[in-house]
């Protein structure tokens, strides 16, 4: 019994003593470590950035998190993080932080590939999403009711659609909602009726991105200034940075960094 | 370590105590939590604007989650109607008609059903389900009706072990009794059987409607979550629950307290679903 007893005592002890300290702590005593958090939109990217960086930079330990565009802001305001992502522009009550564009993204309009329709007005898209158009025949398709998908409230795609493309109209309540652009990207390459809004930078075969008013959503266009639906990819920072998220922002804006981001559609700085 | 046996006795009973009422204790904070956090929003905005408010626009003001309301009893009573006579079914067929092999092969199958995870669940919906209903019934197939399919399957262990039980606890001697006036097996159960298990049947079934009405992620999946209130079995629906994991990550302030005030409607409902089940499951003992 007191053998038990005596075994019990010494994992409750091993679990406490592995417990207690930050996990970040722990990590620093050999390795620099940078955590970041917040946009899904963000985030693939800077999981991308992340991985290159740490190849050439073996001492860094760079943990990167979701949560959105919103609790990366707070967690940065709280210090919980180094970094905070977000893909909406900061609000009034948000300005005290120190802002790093690091690219730019286009917001596209897709369809299924089965779908034939090619190009979308401005006013089409607005009318579509705040329930004017409701049948494909509306836009010269079969008779079919459109099954048009939003993001949920407080998402930093859609907060940019509502400001780009719905200009004061309210997106309609009848149409569905999905939490993240997979989801949507998701409804859309596998319902032909489907339309949505996504990532540039997601867009593949799977889905069809439109032209809106004419213009082809691409890199090219976007940087020449010819499509209008775009929103920047900011870094947040509390104060300034410390020397070790300040060598993690100048790679990602570096050369080499920004054509990482090149690669994955979005828009950087350098041709 | 303690050598006197009765001390120790008194020493396990006292940790035991101890744990057991944590657990109430959890309930306790759960309970205060969303409370605190919920009931300003209810003080701020109103009752009524809030349950019985048509539009959900949080970042706009409005927070009115009453579309909401009947999707979550729409989709439960869709899970009812498809789960309740599958579950029963079962059952009365495990407990009356089913030899013991046939038992033992059902039922782990039906515990293996209760163990798969909601996302799986949620998963097979939107790869087969949803597609099925959009190319041979129409609509976009994220539904009220996949969603009362998807439902209905996840509530059937809960229902047919609830039912079993309360089929298996019949006395005896009411078959033999109703064997003896020459009654045939079926009137047996249909007369006798039932009637006698009928709260514990009921019970299970208001249980099931409360797994119903909490589930969260498979109904995120296939739900569609668009806010209006369906007007047809083709139509795409929001539910409480879907409501708080869908916006939760990115809200904050009076949003934030909004998905708060969402989740107390839900703990009212589930606790009042609750009350009547045990209700009914004391009333048989």
């Amino acid at each position: 019994m007191v053998r038990k007893f005596g075994i019990i005592a010494v994992a409750l002890a091993t679990l406490i003593i592995s417990c207690s300290g930050k996990p970040v702590d722990r990590a620093k005593k050999n390795k620099h470590t940078i955590t970041i958090a917040g946009s899904t939109s963000v985030m693939p990217f800077t999981e991308k950035l992340a991985e290159h960086f740490m190849i050439d930079n073996r001492k860094f330990v760079i943990d990167v998190q979701g949560g959105g565009s919103t609790a990366g802001i707070q967690a940065c305001l709280n210090n919980t993080v180094n970094i905070g992502m977000s893909s909406r522009e900061l609000k009034e009550e948000e300005k005290t932080l120190n802002t790093i564009t690091l690219c730019y993204d286009g917001i596209t309009i897709v369809v299924n590939p089965k779908n034939p329709l090619k190009a979308l007005t401005l006013q089409q898209a607005s009318r579509i999403f705040s329930g004017g158009i409701t049948n494909w025949n509306q836009l010269g398709w079969i008779n079919r009711k459109i099954d048009a998908v939003t993001r949920e409230e407080g998402s930093g795609t859609r907060s940019s659609f509502e400001e780009l493309v719905m200009k004061g109209s309210e997106i309609d309540d009848g149409i569905m909602v999905q939490d993240s652009n997979g989801s949507v990207k998701e409804v859309v390459a596998t319902d032909p009726y489907a339309i949505g809004y996504i990532s540039l930078g997601l867009v593949d075969q799977r889905v069809r991105p439109l032209t809106i008013n004419g213009v082809v959503p691409s890199i090219r266009s976007i940087k020449v200034g010819r499509y209008k639906i775009v929103r920047p990819f900011i870094y947040v920072t509390n104060g300034e940075l410390d020397e070790d998220g300040r060598k993690f922002v100048n790679f990602v804006l570096s050369k080499d960094g920004q054509n990482i981001l090149k690669k994955e559609g979005l828009v950087g700085f350098y041709d | 370590m303690i050598k006197n046996p009765v001390k120790k006795e008194q020493f396990v009973k006292w940790v035991l105590v101890a744990f057991a009422l944590s657990s109430l204790l959890f309930l306790f904070l759960i309970f205060i939590f969303i409370l605190f956090e919920g009931l300003p929003l209810f003080h701020k905005i109103g009752l009524k604007n809030i349950i019985m408010g048509s539009k959900w626009a949080p970042t706009k003001g409005s927070f009115g989650i009453f579309p909401m309301i009947v999707s979550s009893f729409l989709v439960t009573f869709g899970a009812l109607v498809i789960g309740a006579p599958m579950g029963l079914s079962c059952a009365i067929y495990l407990s009356e008609y089913s030899g013991k092999r046939m038992k033992m092969f059902l039922k782990p199958a039906l515990e293996l059903l209760a163990g798969i995870p909601s996302v799986v669940y949620g998963f097979l919906g939107v790869i087969y389900i949803v597609p099925l209903i959009r190319n041979y019934i129409g609509g976009s197939g994220f539904s009220l009706l996949a969603t009362s399919i998807i439902l209905g399957i996840m509530i059937l262990p809960t229902i047919i072990s609830i039912s079993f039980d309360s089929l298996m606890s019949v006395p005896k001697t009411y078959r033999e009794g109703s064997f003896a006036m020459g009654a045939t097996k079926w009137q047996t159960i249909y007369k006798v059987i039932i009637p006698a298990a009928k709260s514990g049947i009921l019970a299970s079934f208001i249980l099931g409607m409360g797994r119903a009405i909490g589930e969260t992620m498979a109904v995120i999946m296939i739900a569609g979550n668009a806010l209006r209130i369906p007007t047809s079995i083709l139509d795409p629906l929001r539910t409480l629950t879907g409501n708080i994991a869908l916006e939760l990550a990115y809200a904050t302030g009076d949003h934030r307290l909004g998905l708060f005030s969402t989740g107390v409607v839900l703990l009212v409902i589930i606790m009042i679903l609750n009350y009547i089940a045990n209700f009914g499951i004391k009333r048989k003992m």
